[in-house]
C-alpha cells in the first residue's frame, strides 16, 4: 500500500523525538541515580549510595507521606466537587448543559501560575478573604494560616484539577444509556437506588481516570507548595527541585525522581486495569 | 386528588384491570395524545397499533410513568396511577431496544426488581430459576448481556419484567429489532407466555400482522386519536373508517353514490338498505371471486373487467382488475393459474363494508375507486 520510504518518513521524526527527549532523559536519570557527587562534583562510580539514603533518612519518608497526604485530599476534594457537578450538568441541567460545560472548562484556559498567584492575593494577610472578614468583623485581625500551609496548597490544587477530575466523570454520565435509568425505576429503584445500583457503577471507570489524574499529577505538584504553600507544606517535587538546583546532587534527586516514576507507574498500570474491569461496552 | 385514593362515581368493574380517562399530552405546542378514553380487562392482550407518530408510545410510557398527562387520568385496580412514580407503579416494561444492565450479568439482570425490594435471597434465587426456565435462558444465567443476541436478550427483558408478577405488562414493540424468522417465533411464544401466566399486555407495534396474530383487541391510534378499537377479526371485517379499513389489510375503497336503494360506484352496482346519498364502501380483495360457470346466485353482484395484472403468491393470487373508466379493483382469489383478458367476477354485498370518510386524509389519496 505504503512505499517503505513513505513509511520511513513518517515514522522517523516522532521515533526520534520519543527517543531523544523521553528515552534519553529517562536513561539518563536512571543511570544519574546509581552515581554520586564527591567534593562538588558529579562522580560517574556505580552505587547504590542514593537510595540507601532515600530509605535511611526520615525526611524524606516523611516529605513523600505529606506529598501524598495533600495529593489525597486534592483527589477526594475534586471528586466530592467534580461528580456532583457532573451528575448535575449530564442528568438535571436541561439546555442551560452546554453554557454550564463552557463555564467549567474555561479555567483550564487560564494559566496555571496566574490562578496560582490569585490564590496568593485572595489567602493572604492582607488579601481578600481576611479583608471580607474583617469587614464583616467575623474576625479583628488577618488570619495567617490561610496562605502558607497545606491547606492552601490543598485549595488551590483542587480548584485546577476539578475541571480534570469533572471531565471524564462528565463523559462517563453522558454515555450511559437514558433507558436503563427508565428500566431501573420501572423495575422499583427509586432516584437513589437508581444512583447507586445503575449509574454509580457505569461511571467507575470515569470516577477513576479523573481520580488518577488529579492524584499522579498532584503527587508531581512543585508550583502550587512554591506560590502558597510556605515550608510546612513542602513537597517531594520541591526536594528534588532543590537537589537539582541550589543543594546540587544530581545524583540523589535522581533517585527520588526514579521512586516517584516507578510509583506513578504502577498507579497508572493498577487504575487502567481496573477501568478495563468497570467498562461493560 | 390523592394517589390511591378511591373514587366511588368512577368505581371500574371487576374486569377492568386499568382504565385510560380522556387522557392528552402536548410536548410543548405540539399535542401527541388527544383526549384517550380506554379500558384494559384483566388478562387481556391488548395491542396500540398505529404509524409511528400516532402516539402509541407515548401513550405506554405515560402508563409506565416515564411521562406525565396534560390532562385526564389513568386508574389501575382503583388506584389513581398518573400521579405515582414510576417505581410505585404495579406495571412493568419491556424496552424496544431490551435495556439490560450492561455491569450485571443475566441472574443479576433478572434479580434486579427482587433486590430492590429487598427479597430474601433464597426467594430471589429461586424465582429468578423459575423466571429463566420461563424464558428457556436457563443455561445463560452468567452471562454478559452483551454476548447475547437479540432475540436472547430480548427473552432477558422479558423474565426481567415479569419477575416482579406486574398486573399488567408493557411492551414497546420488543419485536421490532428482531430478525423476520426470530420475530414469528417471538410472536408464538409470547402469545402462549401470556395465555399461560394470564397477565394483561400492552403491546405496542406499528406492525399489522402482528397486531392481528397476537391480540384480544386492537386498538388503532391516528394522529394521537383512538381511531377504531376491537377484536382483529372485528376490525378487519367491519372497519369503521376508510383510514381503519386501509390500514389493516387490503382493500378497494370504493366511493358511490346511493339511489333508490342502490350502490352506484363505477362499474360496480348492488342493492343495499342504506339511504339515498354519497357514501364509502371497504370491499376487501379476498371477496371478490371469479364468477363460476353458470352462477347465477341472486343477491350477487357482479362486474366485468380486464385483467391487468396477476401476483402468484403461493396458496392465492392477487389480481388488478381493469373495470373501465379508470376503476382498478383488486381481488384475492386461489390460485388457479394464469389468467388473461376479461372474466366476470362477484362479491356478496354484504361484504362491502360502509366506512366513513377519514377526517384528515393520510397524504395524498389516489383517484376515488382506486385501491391502495
Amino acid at each position: 500500500m505504503y512505499s517503505r520510504a513513505y513509511k520511513a518518513a513518517i515514522s522517523i521524526p516522532p521515533l526520534l523525538w520519543v527517543c531523544f527527549f523521553l528515552l534519553l532523559p529517562y536513561a539518563l536519570m536512571f543511570a544519574h541515580s546509581f552515581w554520586l557527587v564527591r567534593d562538588g562534583s558529579l562522580v560517574h562510580q556505580w552505587n547504590l549510595q542514593n537510595y540507601r539514603a532515600l530509605f535511611t533518612n526520615p525526611l524524606y519518608f516523611q516529605v513523600f507521606l505529606r506529598t501524598a497526604g495533600i495529593a489525597a485530599s486534592v483527589t477526594l476534594c475534586s471528586l466530592l466537587l467534580g461528580y456532583p457537578l457532573a451528575y448535575y450538568l449530564s442528568f438535571h441541567a436541561g439546555p442551560r448543559k452546554e453554557l454550564l460545560y463552557q463555564l467549567v472548562v474555561v479555567p483550564l484556559w487560564v494559566s496555571y501560575l496566574v490562578r496560582g498567584y490569585a490564590w496568593k492575593t485572595i489567602l493572604g494577610s492582607d488579601g481578600v478573604l481576611n479583608g471580607f472578614l474583617q469587614y464583616l468583623h467575623i474576625t479583628h485581625e488577618p488570619v495567617s494560616f490561610f496562605l502558607y500551609s497545606p491547606f492552601a496548597v490543598v485549595l488551590m490544587l483542587t480548584h485546577i484539577y476539578t475541571p480534570f477530575v469533572f471531565l471524564p466523570i462528565y463523559a462517563a454520565l453522558e454515555h450511559i444509556p437514558r433507558p436503563l435509568l427508565e428500566a431501573s425505576q420501572d423495575l422499583g429503584a427509586n432516584r437513589r437506588a437508581t444512583f447507586l445500583r445503575v449509574i454509580l457503577p457505569l461511571s467507575v471507570p470515569g470516577l477513576l481516570a479523573g481520580a488518577t489524574f488529579a492524584f499522579v499529577l498532584s503527587l508531581g505538584d512543585f508550583l502550587a507548595p512554591l506560590l502558597v504553600g510556605g515550608p510546612s507544606a513542602t513537597m517531594i517535587a520541591n526536594i528534588v527541585q532543590s537537589l537539582f538546583g541550589a543543594a546540587y546532587d544530581w545524583p540523589l534527586g535522581a533517585a527520588i525522581s526514579v521512586c516517584i516514576l516507578l510509583i506513578t507507574a504502577s498507579l497508572l498500570f493498577t487504575t487502567e486495569r481496573l477501568e478495563k474491569r468497570w467498562s461493560f461496552r | 386528588m390523592s394517589a390511591g385514593a378511591i373514587s366511588p362515581q368512577h368505581a371500574t368493574s371487576a374486569a377492568t384491570l386499568l382504565e385510560i380517562r380522556s387522557v392528552a399530552k402536548s410536548f410543548g405546542a405540539t399535542q401527541v395524545l388527544k383526549n384517550i378514553s380506554l379500558r384494559i380487562a384483566t388478562g387481556e392482550f391488548l395491542t396500540l397499533l398505529g404509524e409511528s407518530g400516532s402516539g402509541k408510545t407515548t401513550l405506554l410510557r405515560l402508563i409506565a410513568g416515564f411521562e406525565q398527562p396534560t390532562s385526564g387520568e389513568i386508574w389501575m385496580s382503583n388506584e389513581r396511577l398518573d400521579t405515582l412514580p414510576p417505581y410505585k407503579r404495579r406495571v412493568n416494561t419491556v424496552f424496544q431496544i431490551y435495556a439490560l444492565f450492561p455491569h450485571l450479568n443475566v441472574r443479576e439482570n433478572v434479580a434486579y426488581g427482587l433486590r430492590v425490594k429487598s427479597t430474601p435471597k433464597a426467594e430471589i434465587a429461586s424465582r429468578v430459576e423459575e423466571a429463566l426456565r420461563m424464558v428457556k435462558m436457563i443455561s445463560f444465567a452468567a452471562a454478559r448481556p452483551s454476548t447475547l443476541s437479540g432475540g436472547q436478550q430480548q427473552r432477558i427483558a422479558l423474565a426481567r419484567a415479569l419477575i416482579n408478577r406486574p398486573q399488567l405488562l408493557l411492551l414497546d414493540e420488543p419485536l421490532s429489532a428482531l430478525d423476520a424468522n426470530l420475530r414469528k417465533q417471538m410472536q408464538s411464544e409470547l402469545k402462549a407466555l401470556q395465555r399461560e401466566i394470564g397477565i394483561a399486555f400492552l403491546f405496542v407495534t406499528h406492525d399489522q400482522d402482528e397486531a392481528m396474530a397476537l391480540s384480544d383487541r386492537i386498538a388503532l391510534l391516528r394522529n394521537g386519536a383512538l381511531e377504531q378499537i376491537a377484536s382483529p377479526r372485528d376490525i378487519y371485517s367491519r372497519p369503521a373508517t376508510a383510514y381503519t379499513a386501509e390500514f389493516i389489510g387490503q382493500t378497494n375503497l370504493l366511493r358511490g353514490e346511493i339511489n333508490d336503494g342502490v350502490v352506484r360506484c363505477g362499474a360496480l352496482q348492488w342493492k343495499t338498505s342504506e339511504v339515498t346519498g354519497a357514501a364509502l364502501f371497504s370491499l376487501r380483495p379476498e371477496a371478490i371471486r371469479l364468477a363460476g360457470a353458470g352462477e347465477d346466485a341472486a343477491g350477487v353482484a357482479r362486474f366485468r373487467g380486464i385483467i391487468r395484472q396477476q401476483l402468484y403468491s403461493g396458496a392465492s393470487e392477487l389480481l388488478e382488475i381493469d373495470c373501465g373508466g379508470n376503476q382498478i379493483l383488486r381481488a384475492r382469489i386461489p390460485a388457479t393459474g394464469p389468467l388473461t383478458g376479461a372474466h366476470e367476477f362477484v362479491f356478496s354485498p354484504a361484504e362491502a363494508v360502509r366506512v366513513t370518510e377519514s377526517p384528515t386524509p393520510r397524504g395524498s389519496r389516489p383517484a376515488d375507486h382506486e385501491p391502495r
